[in-house]
């Protein structure tokens, strides 16, 4: 069981590590951070606690993909949709 | 028909990175700056995944033209979902050359070749803005278009096509086999995650060579100069209506 929660978690933060090379304020900035907030719950040993670190973990994935999501559509839209020509949302 | 569907993608520099032109004036600095796959490509991918997903299509063929680099961009289309790819190696001073002519003719070479249903790719390049290769594409296979798409649909063996032009929304149905361009509302591609992107190192790229293709790249065209766009002037702050009235009149503006 320790075995499957050490996989998912180092999975975490590979996944995180990866997304963070986006990171509009840099990814060294980002990993700084990600390291620290790992770091504070290294001692962690209740399952279902480590669960729940996962699954906020996972939020973090769901909130950084919406955020570069909505950074390119925002600055395409300004780019190519003249706000004058259509009524756009 | 082989309900196979072939999407062009383009490698351009990343949408967030500030560009610079070099100082001979010649193109844009493109060594050592962050490169990805074009917001429209992404689109295009997308929707060709999720119609697979819905198991409308059978088969996403991603194809890109270019040097090694090239490969990143089709291996993010593979995590996305794509099936196989195609890598056209183009490199030197030929690619520095490829423009939409180009690449159309390499597309409607595979599009033929591949048996495809119908050919999906984004409306323009980020760096380019050329807005052509579709557009040619389809001309070079007397293929109907839906450019501009931001709404498609499978009507039997139709393709119904929402798209959006200067007027507001225009719906079209065209025949397959066919070529669509992506807009930029057409769907919300998915982001390519560590895992997917494990997976997708097994699935295939083949590489292909334009002379394989029977496809003649060279340019019509020279670039002569590039230049960055003027400097915006710093604004003027003004105490009175009049003051105002004065300073536009004095620019000609009134």
């Amino acid at each position: 069981m320790a075995n499957l929660l050490k996989e998912q978690v180092i999975r975490l933060y590979k996944t995180l590590l990866y997304l963070g090379r986006e990171y509009p304020q840099g990814a060294a900035y980002f990993r700084g951070r990600l390291k620290t907030a790992f770091m504070k719950n290294k001692d962690e040993k209740d399952p279902e606690k480590i669960q729940k670190l996962v699954a906020r973990g996972d939020f973090v994935i769901k909130e950084l993909e919406a955020l570069y999501f909505l950074r390119k559509y925002r600055a395409m839209k300004k780019r190519y949709f003249d706000p004058e020509k259509k009524s756009d949302t | 028909m082989s309900g196979r569907v072939l999407v062009g993608v383009k490698r351009v520099i990343d949408y967030a990175v500030k560009i610079r032109v070099k100082p001979d004036n010649s193109c844009v600095v493109t060594d050592g700056v962050k490169h990805s796959m074009n917001p429209f490509c992404e689109i295009a991918v997308e929707e060709a995944v999720k119609m697979k997903e819905k198991k409308l299509i059978k088969e996403v063929v991603v194809v890109s033209c270019g040097p090694q680099q090239a490969m990143e961009t089709i291996r993010t289309a593979l995590a996305m979902g794509a099936d196989r790819g195609i890598h056209v190696e183009v490199t030197g001073k030929d690619y520095e050359n490829l423009g939409p002519l180009q690449v159309s003719k390499i597309m409607a070479a595979l599009a033929k070749k591949e048996d495809v249903l119908f050919v999906i790719l984004g409306k323009q390049a980020i760096d380019d803005d050329c807005n052509q290769t579709g557009q040619m594409t389809a001309a070079l296979l007397d293929w109907p278009q839906g450019t501009f798409a931001s709404e498609l649909s499978m009507e039997g063996d139709k393709i119904k096509v929402v798209r959006e032009i200067d007027g507001g929304l225009e719906t079209v149905k065209i025949n397959t086999p066919a070529v669509i361009t992506a807009d930029l509302r057409l769907n919300t591609p998915r982001y390519a995650t560590l895992p997917n992107i494990m997976k997708a190192k097994k699935k295939k790229i083949a590489n292909v060579k334009p002379a394989d293709l029977g496809v003649d790249i060279t340019s019509r065209l020279e670039v002569l100069r590039v230049d960055e766009p003027p400097q915006r002037e710093a604004g003027v702050k003004v105490e009175t209506v009049d003051d105002l009235v004065a300073r536009l009149k004095e620019a000609g503006r009134i």
